[in-house]
């Protein structure tokens, strides 16, 4: 549960287990301190301006600036622009004749019909068909991929991706050409969201970023250094992720930040309430090694000739689940009446008083000014969208309408 | 359960340490009652009537400026018995859930009513509209093992700098 003294709230910045994983947060925290947390090259840059930094997924990493609070940096987002850093996440490069029958393997998305820099969020399933962790893939020329992966679930991705490549550069299946997989450690990784960071951004380069819509990426140069840009991100607005080598990330972000206030830092409580309201997963809460793609209501990025294919790791439980109603569990979205639902609460039917499932997420969304919440229940006729349900919180019992999600609709450009 | 491991690691940055009214005791001499301000480790402050025996219980400006936006405030029912640290609701935050705990031991006699559409009132610095509960005390003398403002300030600082 969530839910805390006043006192321990007001001690620690708790909104921190809200966003990071539980798990990790205490381990770090028992583990001797902020001593043993990593930094991005930004960690000066953020203390520099104000920044209250939390553990998180093994960083330190801000959690806000200065006095600007949660609901007026979210808020900020989704009017103006807002630019986080996101350099604790994995940046993968994996390249090689075979490394899109390797990823193929590893994912059950059609990679195979991505145009160059075109990208999709993906999962990394175990033999199981869970889910080891959520990622995007960007397919660039020449055999080689970009991936980016959780910063939380970086041993475990590693580890994982390490044996599979053996196996695989030890097997007939890399005959078109080894697969090498290479770390972009200590590269910056910075996210411009928000309706103007097409406009802000641009500012900065020569190149016409109306070529890159929602999904696609390109390298472009912003004073001099080459930068790789995908547009998206995890905030359901229009937005950038750019890619910087390490000796320019301070220098690149200083520059798109600027000193005229027009970009304004956020940080991982603007990152966690934007996320939720455009119905994203965050790992460790909303989805974990138990859970199959399509549990997650994530059927969609599970390819129909990968179906057809069952060739990818886990691909036996995940099309068992495809089934119609041989999915045992769905993620499903709720607003909640009266007091938010968090992390842990109790999903009941009003009819059976039977435990259904429990809510993974749940905040009061700023842009609705409702509780919204997702969670996973039992598969019924009630994950239909306008069912109502029960959730329990604080041993009370309150209303909830199951509702589609995004909660809050996304605003890509899609050219 | 977490909470002194979370604390020691806890770098909050220094947010206004500054209570709410204090009135440390002063004699209002209409009523030649005593009312004494007093505050909790959890945050919570009791601002004591001993004509009237009745404490008005709020949480402190240190409080609602970690929080941020109060969004919703659950209390307890009027004529509920609550002893010294029973759970007597909560306050929700975009940030976070936080528990109230009764500060001293009484029957409450009267609820906020007004927070239930205006949860913010409680992000109201010096607005004397932003009090939680108030509760007729069992047992006074309780008012005397809580903080004083200086005690409560020392306690914030050391939160803060730990």
């Amino acid at each position: 549960m969530i839910q805390t003294k006043l006192s321990t709230t007001v001690a620690s910045s708790r909104v921190a287990l809200n966003v990071a994983s539980r798990r990790n947060c205490l381990r770090f925290m028992s583990g001797g301190g902020s001593s043993e947390l990593r930094k991005t090259g930004l960690y000066d840059f953020h203390v520099a301006r104000g920044a209250k930094m939390v553990p998180f997924a093994g960083y330190s990493m801000p959690l806000s600036y200065g006095d600007i609070g949660q609901v007026a940096s979210h808020n900020n987002v989704r009017n103006n622009v807002g630019l986080f850093d996101v350099g604790h996440m994995v940046q993968h490069i994996i390249r090689g004749g075979s490394s899109l029958k390797f990823l193929e393997w590893l994912t059950p998305s059609s990679l195979g019909s991505l145009s160059a820099y075109q990208s999709t969020l993906s999962v990394l399933l175990n033999e199981q068909g869970g889910i080891i962790d959520d990622t995007v893939i960007c397919r660039h020329p020449e055999a080689t991929w970009y991936v980016v992966t959780n910063a939380g679930r970086r041993d475990e991705d590693l580890v994982w991706l390490q044996a599979r490549l053996k196996e695989w550069n030890e097997s007939e299946r890399s005959m078109d050409g080894k697969v090498e997989h290479e770390v972009l450690n200590d590269w910056g990784l910075i996210a411009l969201q928000g309706p103007k960071a097409a406009a802000h951004l641009q500012r900065f380069t020569d190149f016409d970023l109306s070529t890159i819509t929602f999904g696609k990426a390109a390298y472009l140069s912003i004073q001099g250094v080459r930068v790789h840009v995908a547009r998206g991100g995890y905030t359901g607005e229009d937005g950038f992720e750019i890619s910087i080598p390490p000796a320019d990330t301070v220098e690149i972000t200083s520059l798109i930040v600027g000193t005229d206030g027009a970009v304004q830092l956020a940080g991982l409580g603007a990152r966690d309430s934007l996320r939720l309201e455009a119905g994203m997963c965050l790992y460790g809460h909303d989805l974990d090694e138990r859970t199959s793609p399509v549990e997650a209501g994530l059927s969609w990025l599970i390819g129909k000739d990968r179906r057809a294919s069952a060739d990818f790791i886990g691909a036996q439980t995940v099309l068992k689940h495809l089934q119609k109603g041989a999915c045992p569990r769905k993620r499903i979205g709720l607003i909640v009446s009266g007091a938010p639902a968090r992390e842990g609460a109790k999903i009941i039917h009003p009819d059976f008083e039977e435990e259904l499932g429990t809510v993974t997420s749940g905040i009061p969304s700023p842009t609705l000014g409702k509780n919204i919440a997702m969670g996973y229940v039992k598969n019924g006729d009630w994950t239909k969208s306008g069912s109502k349900l029960l959730v329990e919180v604080r041993k009370k019992v309150r209303e909830a309408v199951v509702t589609k999600m995004p909660f809050v609709p996304t605003n890509y450009f899609r050219g | 359960m977490f909470t002194g491991r979370l604390c020691r690691a806890a770098a909050l940055s220094r947010a206004r340490i500054s209570s709410r009214p204090v009135a440390l005791p002063s004699v209002r001499s209409a009523y030649r009652s005593i009312v004494t301000t007093r505050y909790t480790t959890d945050h919570e402050s009791v601002v004591f009537d001993t004509e009237t025996g009745v404490g008005t219980i709020s949480i402190t400006d240190y409080a609602q400026s970690s929080l941020g936006d109060v969004v919703f405030v659950e209390l307890p029912n009027v004529g509920t018995t609550v002893n010294q640290g029973d759970q007597i609701g909560a306050i929700e935050s975009v940030k976070a859930a936080s528990d109230i705990y009764a500060p001293v031991s009484g029957i409450v006699e009267e609820i906020n009513k007004e927070l239930d559409d205006k949860p913010g009132l409680l992000n109201k610095v010096d607005d004397e509209k932003g009090w939680l509960c108030k509760v007729k005390l069992s047992n006074p003398s309780e008012v005397e093992g809580l903080l004083t403002a200086d005690a409560y300030k020392a306690h914030c600082e050391s939160e803060g700098s730990s």
